[in-house]
This record gives structure tokens, sequence and C-alpha cells, in this order.
């Protein structure tokens, strides 16, 4: 696969027209190499492009945007929670609606990624150059289910301590040791709520920012004349 | 709402109700995804002629 210097496959800019940049002489140290790199791979047409290929016309395509709202409403619902703990959740009316707020959120952003996984599994959508766009989506699964665990196990319910007890058993067969215990409420607690939470924000930032970078995926099968400009002539002949 | 939720036993599978009903609706999402007629596509496949 070739790609000219200084475009990306997949550029859909408000142009519509992939221009090669032309060669800058990067001063200024890294800051300045770094600003030349961002300037060739994500230029200001690729983050906020105005256009989108016509195959984007599509419900398939609304299943990640999904994701992310939901994902908004985890962790708003999720910093309610930690200002007021608990009691606060397991006792006052609006604490249930709160709780169940951040419950349901979940069982939906787990829903719409694993449709999007669907759409993009079919889709091939690793293909042209997205593979790392691909394993970073499966970094957030994985990230995710893990954050779901410390969740049930935080709950500070009968549930979470039959959940906690079980999980000890399990993860003690595989060696894992107190490095990560299911039993200590505080390390579950501070990695569902602080680390686990960063980690996947930070992963769709920059999944999003990929898909930018590449562009959408074309469809399987899609004739050459109906492709982005970028995509075409990346494509082996 | 605290009762056990129905299991179903298909050899080797084994899944409770409500965990069958979630994959039930994700699939007829997907597939509603897949057929129905996205809002605007018509306009859109012609602007993007219009670049041809």
């Amino acid at each position: 696969m070739s790609t000219p210097p200084g475009s990306v496959p997949g550029d859909t800019g408000s142009s519509g027209r992939t221009e090669p940049a032309p060669p800058k002489q990067e001063s200024g140290g890294w800051t300045g190499a770094v600003a030349g790199w961002l300037e060739r791979r994500l230029p200001i047409g690729k983050l906020l492009p105005t256009r989108q290929p016509y195959y984007i016309g599509s419900w398939v395509y609304v299943f990640g945007v999904v994701t992310i709202a939901a994902l908004i409403w985890v962790v708003l619902s999720g910093v309610v929670l930690t200002f007021f703990g608990p009691q606060w959740w397991h006792v006052s009316s609006i604490g249930h609606f709160i709780n169940s707020l951040h419950f349901w959120s979940v069982q939906l952003f787990f829903i719409f990624m694993v449709l999007h996984l669907w759409g993009q599994y079919w889709a091939a959508g690793w293909r042209d150059g997205r593979a790392p766009t691909w394993m970073v989506g499966v970094v957030i699964f994985l990230i995710s289910i893990v954050t779901a665990f410390t969740g049930y196990i935080s709950q500070q319910n009968l549930d979470a301590q039959w959940i906690a007890v079980n999980a000890k058993d399990a993860i003690n067969s595989v060696g894992v040791g107190a490095f990560f215990n299911p039993l200590n409420f505080g390390q579950m607690y501070g990695l569902h709520v602080m680390l686990l939470p960063i980690a996947i924000t930070l992963l769709v930032v920059l999944h999003v920012v990929q898909v930018r970078m590449r562009g959408v995926v074309a469809p399987l099968g899609a004739a050459d004349a109906h492709l982005p400009d970028g995509v075409r002539e990346a494509r082996p002949s | 709402m605290d009762a056990p939720a129905p299991y179903f036993h298909w050899g080797f599978i084994e899944i409770s109700l409500p965990n069958l009903v979630v994959i039930g609706v994700m699939l007829l999402l997907f597939v509603l995804a897949l057929v129905l007629p996205f809002p605007g596509h018509a306009d859109g496949n012609a602007r993007d002629r219009d670049r041809q």
C-alpha cells in the first residue's frame, strides 16, 4: 500500500480532495517535530470534517457514537455517586435513581459497544491501515469488562460481597494473589472510580482520533469510483 | 425482583431469560440498522455523485 506523502487514506476533508502537504522544514526541537507530524497526519479538516463518504449514511455507523453517549452518562452518574457515597445511593430515592441511571447506562454502553463491534467485524474495519484503530477498540472492550466487574463489587451490598468472594476463589486459582483482590474494597473502588475510567476515556479519545486520521472504512466490495480520494489511491492495484 | 431468573438449557448452553432477551434485542437492532433507510441518505448519495 502506498500513500502519497502528506496524505492519509480516507481523507474526507472539507475540500473533499487530498492535497499532498508541502514539505516543511521542522525546527524548534521536539515540539516543532510533533506539531509538524500533527499537521501532516491530522489537519483540522480531518479532525472536524464537514463531509463524509456516501456509505456513512447507514444506521450501523450510529452504534459507535451511541456508545460514546452512553459512556458520557455513565461518567456523569458515576461522578454523582462518588460524591454522595454508598449510604446515599442505597437509602435515598434520588440515590436509587442515580444508581439505576449508572447501571442502565452501563448496560446500554455494552450493548451498543458490541453492536459497534459486530458492525466493524462484518465490515472488516481493520482494512487499509486501520489495524491500530481495531486494536485500541479491543483494549477498550477488555478494560470496560474489568471496570464493570469492579463496579459490581463496589455496590456495597450482599450481591457485591457474593460476587467478590466467588471471584477471589477464581483469581486465587490463577495465582494473582493480592495484586488484584476483589475482597479489597478500597482497591476495587479506587480502580473503578479513578484508574479504569481515565484509561477508558483516554483510549476512546484516541480511538476517535484514529478514525478521523484514516476515515471510516469503505464497505467491502465498494466500487473504486465510489471511494473518497486518498482511499482509491491507497488501494493495491 | 429478588427471585432468580428462569433459565433455559439446550445441551451445553445454559442462559437466563433476561440475557436471552438482551441478545435477541441486540440482533433485532443490528438487522434493523442494516435494512432501515438512513434519513437524508438519498441526498448524500446525490452529493457524492456530484463530486465524481
